[in-house]
């Protein structure tokens, strides 16, 4: 037997033969997601929100992010906060809807309130507490450790010694960027989709950025823009005129490449409709204008798919989608995914904006459920793990320079932070090594 | 409104059973030709109260009439792979309405609840058809179906056969 194949590693990197492989018990054990909730969840930046879906003063939504409920809500003066949506009195979900609106939160269970700012705002009689209950802050809402924001994307974090947000997306900003650069603001629309996949959560982590299976998955979805004329190749490159695959870092990378589809920042298609066309035009002169014609073009012509360690997807494609997806098993998660639009566009763009999303993406796309398909299949095939243990992800190693955006090396970025963070070899992180992964 | 829209109901259950019929049994090419010309088909986004508007928020379908076409040409590829091999399905109707009658165009509501298998899993889908029939010949055409879920999410996560 190969050697590889009988190491108590779970993932192993052999350059030297141009091997790379995860082992599939990473998929299928318990003991291993619950040391990635312990290395994982509980040390890495995790997505909370966008700025757009708390716009005015006292609005709020619940959330479920790294295992924990959380409320994510703007005070009285604005100012954005991320709580522990759990009463400090005996633990009952403080706000139950899913968003609105409110000067103060009340406890159904016993009547505790608070402020929109945390602070504990109930006043019982004298006898029923002492003076010490209503200072120290014992009796607000906990807020959780750490709450950043780049870009209007709102990131928490559960280890109040985790490095700064912007360190941590590193390279992940100049593509962010590139999504909040499109507009003067840009919002979520409307409300998100919400899904369970049963499979586990790293293999949409891994087929959110993967190009390698474009083409087999998705055959009928290049059929359907084939159908209605919709589909530009430019020929002057092969593989949609790549640009390739970036290490942005930390776990994290970005795929990069020429469009074979419409994009409503500023990439028109005949389907659209010539009436469209000067509208389109005018988007993408002004994108030229304001970052030059490099980057301007790069932007309109170019579709990305970025996955940020660990559960974060933001997809420029034929639509902008922000996805986050949490463990609920090693065999299910729940997906959450939202249509991002330039704030205020004109009506027109809006729809065919949502319209675009909903041609490829979303349970109901012409896309995203053969997707789900492969890795629920994938995760089935798992049952076979003690005879064929071995996913390979080696497809790029030999090549020299940048890896092309159909190889796998982004795929390994996120595995090598994977493995460094369960071996628990990261700066700041106390969590030690465990059991099962060498 | 003189007509009396209750005495309509028997046709128009007919009409949905056959609908129903042709989706249990897979010939969604039939299905599909029950739709006029221009017609729509939706699937708004779930836990959402009051009117919504594929313009305006994110669907989980919202298909013109190309496209639902192009939806109905996938599902008939071997290639559509969450649907092969092909899941199995029942489609129950219940509390079968006529709301109104503009010409001979009825807006007609039910209940729906809709069983997918496949591979040892059922799926279940609930929540309320909303369409607008054009009785004015035979066969009936629907000029619009939107299918509201009951479900506070997609438990099932794909949405790939019609509800």
């Amino acid at each position: 037997m190969d050697t590889i194949l009988s190491t108590p590693q779970m993932v192993v990197e052999d350059r030297e033969r141009n091997l790379f492989r995860v082992s599939r018990r990473a998929f299928t054990e318990e003991s291993v997601l619950e040391a990635e909730r312990r290395n994982i969840f509980d040390h890495c930046w995790l997505y909370l929100g966008h700025s757009s879906e708390i716009a005015g003063n006292c609005d709020y939504i619940t959330r479920a992010v790294g295992g924990r409920e959380l409320i994510f809500n703007r005070d009285r003066a604005g100012a954005v906060h991320a709580f522990l949506n759990t009463c400090p009195h005996r633990g009952a979900m403080v706000v139950r809807e899913k968003k609105g609106n409110a000067l103060s939160f009340r406890c159904f269970y016993h009547g505790w309130s608070f402020n929109v700012n945390g602070r504990f705002a109930s006043r019982f009689d004298e006898g029923n507490y002492g003076k010490e209950h209503y200072s120290g802050g014992c009796a607000d809402l906990a807020q959780v450790p750490r709450l950043e924001c780049y870009r209007d994307f709102w990131f928490v974090n559960f280890d109040k010694n985790a490095v700064a947000l912007a360190d941590y997306l590193a390279g992940a900003k100049d593509y962010i960027d590139m999504v909040a650069d499109q507009a003067e603001a840009m919002e979520i629309v409307g409300s998100g989709q919400q899904y369970v996949i049963n499979a586990n959560w790293k293999l949409l982590a891994e087929n959110s950025v993967d190009a390698f299976h474009g083409f087999p998955v998705h055959n009928t979805y290049f059929d359907y823009l084939k159908n209605i004329g919709s589909l530009r190749m430019e020929t002057n490159a092969g593989h949609f005129n790549a640009r390739g695959m970036t290490d942005l870092g930390n776990g994290h990378a970005v795929i990069e490449y020429q469009s074979p589809w419409g994009r409503p920042i500023a990439r028109w298609v005949p389907s659209w409709g010539e009436e469209k066309r000067p509208l389109v035009e005018r988007l993408r002169q002004n994108l030229v204008q304001r970052f030059g014609e490099e980057r301007g073009h790069r932007m309109a012509e170019y579709s990305r798919n970025m996955l940020i360690f660990p559960n974060l997807v933001i997809n420029d494609i034929m639509a902008i989608t922000v996805r986050t997806f949490t463990p609920d098993a090693p065999n299910k998660m729940t997906v959450s995914a939202w249509a991002l639009g330039a704030a205020g566009e004109d009506a027109e763009l809006r729809k065919l904006r949502l319209f675009n999303f909903l041609e490829f993406l979303g349970p109901g796309g012409f896309a995203t459920p053969d997707d789900q398909e492969a890795l629920e299949n994938c995760q089935r095939g798992y049952k076979n793990m003690r005879e064929v243990g071995w996913n390979d992800i080696s497809k790029g190693m030999p090549r020299q320079g940048q890896p092309m955006n159909d190889d796998e090396e982004q795929m390994r970025c996120f595995w090598r932070q994977w493995r460094q963070r369960m071996e628990g070899r990261m700066e700041g992180s106390r969590v030690g090594g465990l059991v099962g992964v060498a | 409104m003189a007509r009396d829209l209750t005495a309509l109901r028997p046709c128009i259950e007919d009409f949905l059973y056959l609908e129903a019929d042709l989706l249990d049994d897979w010939r969604i090419e039939e299905w599909f030709a029950l739709f006029d010309e221009g017609a729509t088909y939706e699937v708004p986004p779930t836990g959402e109260s009051g009117e919504t508007d594929p313009a305006t928020s994110l669907f989980y379908i919202a298909d013109d009439y190309v496209r639902l076409r192009e939806r109905v040409v996938r599902l008939t590829k071997s290639e559509a792979h969450s649907e092969f091999p092909r899941s199995s399905q029942r489609h129950m109707i219940s509390n079968v309405r006529i709301l109104g009658a503009h010409g001979n165009v009825l807006d007609v509501t039910c209940n729906f609840v809709t069983y997918r298998a496949k591979r040892g899993v059922v799926d279940t889908y609930y929540g309320k058809h909303a369409y607008r029939i054009d009785c004015g010949s035979e066969p009936f055409k629907i000029k619009s179906k939107r299918s509201t879920l009951g479900m506070d999410m997609l438990y099932p996560g794909k949405l790939t056969i019609i509800v």
